[in-house]
């Protein structure tokens, strides 16, 4: 059977890993480009959100290329992600094509449910312990990328080659997904960490900091954004992303109680969970205020609710916090071009803020100096 | 004076008015309402938003600013979970709506808000609703739930008024309310003989209630129709136990009330045989209509049912809509005679 599934980011090698050892026959979705989403534009609605467009484009290109199963995330909302699965199945089939979706829904909703079709993977012929064991090394290559990811940011902004840290980044990927049993993976675990600390920095550079919120699919998704993570990285930016898919996994599943922090952050600008990323957009951005950060960059979808929520709100947590918000939406007329030079008259802001404020620093130490030795 | 409290005449206005006015009149207190939708508020509403919110969302804050300074309170209430399933409710612009607005307008007075919110507070909510909103104001708990009962029996009767008269939320609030005298008792009339009149074509218009009855964001789609001997079907003149059996039609129910109600809608009408066609008149900018609008459409084209959809935006007169609207009505006579 020719299965596949939505593209995220990177985290297709650990999908991808999981349906090949349980006997799958994968078709790896191709990364999203304007054909994906010219596709996706044809079918949806207008006001659909663009990651709707795009999965929708997505799934035509990969039925196109012979898949029969496509399996997608559920949810409950409020936000229309938990429905895209019912809807795009609907409109798939009234164009024409025939294929059978699976919907996994958050097992904390409903276990029966989730571990019944969890258990529809489970093909004849595979043994209930190397089920076990093949779902927890996708577990930990899913880990194993968010991991990556993390220190590619952190190297990045330091890198003395440009994009000598993109280049080691693609190797390691590549390492990653060749990995097979266990061992495989623990060893491909501390290389590719190291591979990535070796690469040449400048130590004594101080970057600016900066913090990206928004909604989780054009955030983890580097064709969609832009690259706009290694765009502020070879830019001299420290890049924090708010949101990995592990955590993103963690917090649906099994910790609910993980986010609350980010909640009560949240609470003197938003009391009520909104769906989507709405309130952490808004709980991030005090935590990124408060610990320092220099600016925070909201990736936003075209009609995204709850970013919209968000965005009204964000404009009051900037002013009462003193953070430069930039609010990018991205919808299918947003440009590279523009995106960037607004990325980079941002970064200009922030850089001149951060001096000014050290500048004020300085003069407040050199009055101390004064008083105190008084010349 | 009696202190003044403000209710944007808006969003939950035409479906929740009747309980507030009476809740909070017999406590004691002026109810008003902002004026009807009209320019200025449209252009007020537009100016305090972030661009691509929905012209429902850009509308309640010209309502609120119109409100502004007239009253003491600006009354927001929290719309959070009153279905039976907790999974759905209000759409997140809703949940956040009294954040948004306490976060881009300046210079408001106090703000009334409070939660509905049937997950959290069980079965009694709209009573703790009621006595959260008594203790805000300062009224002993006696009077609170008197004017509480009245307000959920005045509340009720208005639905099953709407169901009963097949009239829209509005003539019935300009019935109870506004005593508008004889105009209000031929609608009222004409909903009582609905079988034998002059009407020949039964249209069913779905959408949010503050789409579809706001006169002025609609294009009056309700009373356009009818003034070319259409007679207008709307959801709220089905009986909710009615309504509700069509949940199960979805492999899975949608998150948001009102875009429940609709699909739901939907999917009666279009069983019923006295109903020619359907209209879906969906928010410009609205991200759950998206979902809705397509479902709806999707249903209608496999059981080959006429079906139109119109989305009305801040800067479409009403000129382009009237046409489409029109056509329909012709294709739809044409069908029959053919
Ligand atoms: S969070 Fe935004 S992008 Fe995601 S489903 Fe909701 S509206 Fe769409
Ligand atoms: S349901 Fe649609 S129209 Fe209503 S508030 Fe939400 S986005 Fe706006």
């Amino acid at each position: 059977m020719k299965i596949s599934f939505p593209h995220m980011g990177i985290s297709y090698i650990a999908f991808k890993h999981l349906l090949e050892e349980l006997g799958y026959e994968v078709i790896v979705p191709p990364n999203p480009t304007k054909r994906t989403l010219t596709y996706g534009v044809k079918y949806a609605p207008e006001f659909a959100c663009m990651p709707f467009k795009i999965l929708l484009g997505n799934y035509i290109e990969v039925l196109e290329k012979g898949a029969e199963i496509l399996i997608t995330s559920g949810g409950v909302g409020p936000c229309r992600a938990g429905l895209y699965g019912v809807v795009h199945e609907k409109i798939l089939k009234d164009i024409g094509y025939e294929f059978s979706m699976i919907v996994l829904e958050p097992p904390l909703e409903n276990f029966r449910d989730f571990s019944k079709r969890v258990l529809v993977l489970k093909q004849k012929g595979i043994r209930w312990t190397s089920f076990l064991h093949e779902v927890k090394n996708a577990w930990m290559k899913l880990k194993l990328l968010d991991k990556v990811e993390q220190t590619v940011n952190k190297v990045r902004a330091r890198e003395l080659n440009k994009g000598q840290t993109t280049k080691v980044f693609n190797e390691v990927l590549k390492m990653i997904d060749e990995a097979r049993s266990r061992e495989e993976i623990f060893k491909v675990q501390k290389e590719a960490i190291d591979l990535l600390n070796s690469v040449p920095q400048d130590f004594s550079r101080e970057p600016l900091k900066v913090g990206i919120i928004g909604e989780i699919y054009v955030v983890l998704e580097p064709h969609v954004n832009f690259d706009i993570e290694r765009f502020l990285g070879e830019r001299d930016v420290y890049v924090d992303r708010s949101i990995y898919i592990t955590d993103y996994v963690r917090f649906a599943v099994w910790d609910k109680k993980g986010e609350d922090h980010i909640k009560k952050a949240a609470q003197p600008y938003l009391k009520q969970m909104i769906g989507g990323h709405g309130i952490q957009s808004v709980g991030e951005t005090v935590l990124y205020a408060l610990n320092g950060y220099d600016g925070v960059i909201q990736l936003a979808p075209f009609t995204c609710i709850p970013e919209i929520v968000s965005k009204s709100i964000l404009a009051k947590v900037s002013r009462d916090l003193d953070i430069p918000v930039l609010t990018i939406n991205i919808d299918e007329q947003t440009g590279e071009a523009g995106v960037q030079t607004r990325l980079e008259a941002f970064i200009d802001l922030i850089k001149q803020k951060k001096y000014a404020k050290e500048h004020a620093k300085e003069k407040e130490k050199g009055r101390l100096y004064e008083s105190v030795y008084g010349y | 004076m009696p202190p003044k409290i403000g209710f944007p005449m808006t969003l939950t206005y035409f479906t929740q008015f009747p309980l507030w006015k009476t809740f909070f009149t017999e406590l004691g207190f002026e109810f008003v309402t902002s004026q009807p939708t009209n320019k200025l508020i449209l252009n007020n509403g537009i100016k305090e938003t972030v661009t691509d919110a929905c012209i429902p969302i850009k509308l309640f804050h010209g309502h609120v600013i119109a409100l502004k300074n007239k009253v003491d309170y600006i009354f927001i209430p929290r719309m959070v979970n009153i279905d039976k399933e907790k999974h759905i409710t209000f759409c997140p612009k809703f949940l956040g709506l009294p954040d948004m607005i306490r976060a881009s307008i300046s210079n408001l007075p106090p703000i009334l808000e409070v939660s509905l919110d049937k997950k959290n507070q069980g079965k009694l909510f709209l009573y703790k609703a009621c006595r959260l909103l008594g203790r805000q104001l300062g009224k002993p708990y006696n009077k609170v739930f008197q004017a509480y009962l009245k307000a959920v029996r005045f509340q009720k009767k208005f639905e099953d008024f709407l169901v009963s008269k097949k009239i829209t939320p509005v003539e019935a609030i300009d019935y109870f309310f506004r005593n508008k005298g004889n105009g209000i008792k031929k609608v009222i009339n004409r909903g009582n003989s609905l079988k034998n009149d002059e009407n020949d074509l039964n249209i069913a218009v779905v959408g949010y209630p503050y789409q579809i009855y706001d006169s002025y964001v609609s294009a009056d789609i309700i009373n356009f129709l009818r003034k070319r001997n259409v007679r207008v079907w709307t959801l709220e003149m089905i009986p909710s136990s009615l309504l509700k059996r069509y949940a199960r039609r979805l492999p899975k129910k949608l998150f948001w009330h009102f875009s429940n109600k609709v699909v739901w809608a939907s999917y009666h009408f279009i069983e019923q045989p006295f109903i020619d066609g359907i209209i879906h008149v969906s928010a410009f900018g609205c991200g759950p209509d998206a979902m809705v609008g397509k479902l709806v459409e999707l249903e209608c084209k496999e059981r080959k049912f006429p079906f139109l959809n119109i989305t009305i935006d801040e800067h479409t007169g009403e000129a382009g809509i009237v046409t489409r609207i029109e056509a329909f009505i012709d294709m739809l006579r044409y069908r029959r005679t053919a």
